[in-house]
């Protein structure tokens, strides 16, 4: 497939790897900021592959995991309603609320389905006009615009039996978060390609210049990945602190504007509770007021939420890069993707359940690179 | 996060005045909103994401970058020969 | 591999527990195994080989709830034909008779119904097995998704022939017959959501006759038809049964292009994907390369390959060499694979 298999060619890979080794001189810590680039270079090995010096952290770009608990147990309570089909990307099936997750209550009799592209929830709605279609509308800046699209047709349409339950999040104020924090580590980040792709990259230019660490857009695939490293590191051993495009095939400086445009429309920024990191001021998506009427929200009451994490997880110390999954005491016991925890467990894409599933629990990263 | 996956664009069509695509990936072929790449042309290559084409891939720029990615290690000779490390990224 | 948490602590069933994953295995050993506990169960091969008089019968049972029930390639009936017949093949068996249950949801086309049975008789016919007793019930509609298939199995076990999930050894190299995740995706293809279109056909398919000529060409320990939970979980579950390790190069697992093009967009990993019509060996060093062109000269080993080998080392633990040159451990997931965005 083009555009994808030679992003995943070995000798061009070594190549990287091999100028990595050449201009490192002294330990870096980086952070990828995506949840599907942590998922890449577990998946790939590609920390193996790397020199000792570079030690990646995990940030906290997997919107799965960041979910806030309030909210899964709020969907996971309009699930539940009678009358209700609701709809969900595979991904949040298994994220456990307080109480069970979806798989549970569909066994108990809940109508859950799982959707590919948020405009069949769409269809599902005109097919079945005697039911209230439910659409868990999650996602960073990249799942926005598709997002916005199913409302704005829902509209258009005078679709009335469909609404949204919204939870996005937004990139820049994480990063910001991180950097704020006191015990932060990290120094160079590779950027999150596919969100700038939408948003562009005017909104890291600012925190480039504010906390002078390099940014580098990076894309997903081993080699993509592979040269955001490079990039970054090039950029801290001459001392450089700047934004640099990585991902150029598929990202430019302004975005998506008619994407943006479609969200602007759509959603206004607002508040956001972070599983896992706490609220973080303007820092998610809501509907607009234009849209109240799709505002699963307001349109189910579902009564007082009273969501409480269990105090053994430090995932948000893992969000912010401050700790490893391997770090955890709880990790691989109590606490497994069958049975997760807290936000990095939830989802296949948290460094805690990526660890996991690619059985970081059970070798090291020496006996994987010694066997490599 | 954001798994948005290349596919070539092999027909156009339009669903209830939405702009749509047939996307090629690998033999498959799967049906995507072109809302947001209203330029999109057959024969582009774009990132399907959710359903939804969110960037055309740049061709050219990808060429060019792949290049100088596969000739890294002639480059490296290149450096180490005037002694000078650093690079311009293209 | 960590052990979940016993099935005892759950309340419901739920969905994963079907899966073919760790929770599957879960059920397995924590209620079914404990309370039907004999010697034949315990080895939790796909099937059970056992004497009886001067003959070495295998007895296998399957049972099959797809949907939709017809898809590109093929149709439940077909899967659950050749389902068994498989099972009893991986144990070197050579099928004889089967057994056909069916559950009948009230309401479910007499067309649909006879499309179905046709196929069966047609597939019992290519794998030369014949279908001798049977059972039908009709439930309620609402109490069944249209069909449910239950297929057993008997087939006489040559002699000389030992093949078990426990007889790996460090060593062994790892064969599989063709490409793997057709059946998987060519369901998904017809899935509410995730449909796509292409020419990605369900691979079922009797393989009797590829065993057949596999046991008259060397030396082969294990068979395994990476069917639910696919080409990992059969390589995870052997490495726990034999006690070895596996190294396998993922370079040299054959996927077509188009499989990977639907699995590229809904997120899976054709590892994971069920196939219906394909085999695992694991043949002893010396049997490798005579069994592997025994193979390519039947139709279906014509895409035969070498993917890796049996270790001492990490035993009971797969390892996987990446497309680039990294490492990383498969092991057993939780349930099936869901699509995803991120």
């Amino acid at each position: 497939m083009k555009y994808l298999d030679e992003y995943r060619d070995r000798r061009v890979a070594q190549k990287i790897v091999d100028e990595i080794k050449r201009i490192v001189t002294r330990p870096w810590v980086l952070m990828e900021v995506c949840g599907g680039q942590t998922h890449s270079i577990v998946k790939y090995g590609l920390d193996c592959l790397l020199p000792e010096q570079i030690e990646l952290v995990h940030g906290p770009g997997c919107p799965v995991c960041v979910t806030s608990l309030e909210m899964i147990d709020r969907a996971h309570a309009i699930a539940r309603m009678p009358g209700v089909i609701f709809c969900s990307f595979g991904d949040m099936l298994r994220v456990p609320g307080s109480n069970g997750d979806l798989f549970k209550i569909k066994s108990e009799g809940g109508n859950i389905r799982v959707v590919y592209s948020p405009l069949d929830c769409l269809k599902i709605a005109r097919a079945n006009p005697g039911k209230k279609v439910v659409f868990f509308a999650i996602g960073f800046e990249t799942t926005a615009p598709a997002n916005a699209m199913s409302v704005w047709q829902a509209k258009e349409q005078a679709i009335q039996n469909f609404s949204v339950l919204v939870s996005h999040v937004l990139v820049p104020p994480a990063v910001t978060g991180i950097l704020d924090s006191p015990n932060n580590r990290v120094q160079g980040f590779l950027g999150p390609g596919h969100v700038c792709a939408i948003s562009g990259w005017t909104e890291y230019e600012p925190i480039v210049e504010r906390y002078k660490v390099p940014i580098v857009i990076t894309g997903f695939e081993p080699i993509d990945i592979l040269q955001g490293v490079l990039m970054c590191v090039r950029q801290l051993e001459q001392g450089r602190a700047e934004l640099e495009n990585g991902y150029a095939r598929a990202v430019q400086r302004e975005g998506n504007s008619t994407a943006q445009k479609m969200v602007d429309r759509v959603f206004r920024v607002c508040d956001r509770a972070w599983r896992g990191l706490g609220v973080i001021p303007q820092s998610g998506y809501g509907l607009a007021a234009e849209f109240a009427d799709f505002d699963a929200e307001r349109i189910f009451d579902v009564g007082r939420i009273h969501a409480v994490e269990p105090a053994v997880c430090m995932s948000g110390a893992i969000l912010q890069g401050l700790r490893k999954p391997l770090d955890c005491p709880a990790f691989g016991k109590e606490c497994s993707p069958e049975n997760p925890l807290g936000a990095t467990m939830v989802s296949a894409e948290g460094a805690c359940a990526a660890y996991f599933n690619y059985g970081r629990h059970l070798v090291s990263i020496s006996a994987l690179a010694a066997n490599g | 996060m954001c798994l948005a996956i290349p596919g070539k664009i092999s027909a156009l069509h339009e669903n209830v005045g939405v702009p749509m695509a047939k996307v090629d990936f690998g033999g498959i072929t799967r049906e995507a909103c072109l809302s947001y790449i209203p330029d999109a042309r057959i024969g582009d290559y774009v990132l399907v994401h959710v359903g939804f084409a969110i960037s055309k891939v740049d061709e050219e720029e990808a060429a060019r970058t792949y290049q100088y990615l596969s000739e890294m290690d002639q480059l490296a000779e290149l450096h180490d020969g005037e002694g000078d490390s650093s690079d311009e990224v293209p | 591999m960590t052990c979940p948490v016993s099935i005892m602590q759950r309340k419901n069933i739920v969905m994963g527990h079907g899966s073919g994953g760790k929770l599957s295995a879960q059920l397995v050993r924590d209620l079914f195994l404990p309370a039907f506990d004999n010697g034949y169960l315990r080895k939790l091969d796909d099937q059970a080989v056992f004497q009886a008089g001067s003959a070495r019968l295998a007895f296998s049972t399957d049972s099959f709830v797809v949907t939709p029930l017809f898809f590109p390639g093929g149709n439940i009936g077909e899967l659950a034909v050749n389902g068994t017949v498989n099972d009893l093949a991986m144990s070197g068996a050579r099928p004889l008779f089967l057994s056909a249950a069916f559950i009948i949801e009230e309401g479910l086309e007499i067309d649909d119904l006879s499309r179905i049975v046709e196929s069966m008789a047609r597939a019992a016919r290519a794998a030369g097995v014949s279908i001798v007793t049977g059972d039908t019930k009709v439930v309620d509609k609402g109490s069944a998704d249209k069909l449910f298939i239950t297929t057993s199995g008997v087939g006489l076990v040559p002699d000389g022939v030992a093949i078990s999930a426990s007889n790996v050894r460090p060593g062994d190299a790892v064969i599989v017959s063709g490409s793997i995740a057709d059946h998987g995706m060519a369901v998904m293809s017809v899935r509410e959501s995730m449909e796509f279109e292409g020419a990605i056909l369900s691979d079922t398919a009797p393989l009797y006759s590829l065993v057949e000529a596999m046991l008259g060409a060397g030396e082969i320990h294990a068979l395994r038809d990476p069917t639910r939970g696919g080409l990992a979980t059969s390589l995870c579950e052997i490495a726990s049964s034999s006690s070895v390790g596996f190294e396998i190069d993922s370079s040299a697992v054959l996927v077509r292009e188009d499989v990977k093009g639907a699995c590229e967009i809904l997120g899976l990993d054709p590892l994971f994907v069920a196939n219906e019509g394909k085999l695992v060996a694991f043949v002893a060093p010396d049997s490798c390369t005579a069994v592997l062109q025994a193979m390519r000269r039947t139709p279906r080993g014509s895409d035969a390959c070498v993917i890796g080998r049996a270790v001492n080392d990490h035993r009971g633990m797969v390892l996987l060499k990446t497309e680039i040159g990294g490492t990383r451990v498969l092991d057993l997931p939780f349930s099936e694979q869901l699509p995803r965005i991120c």
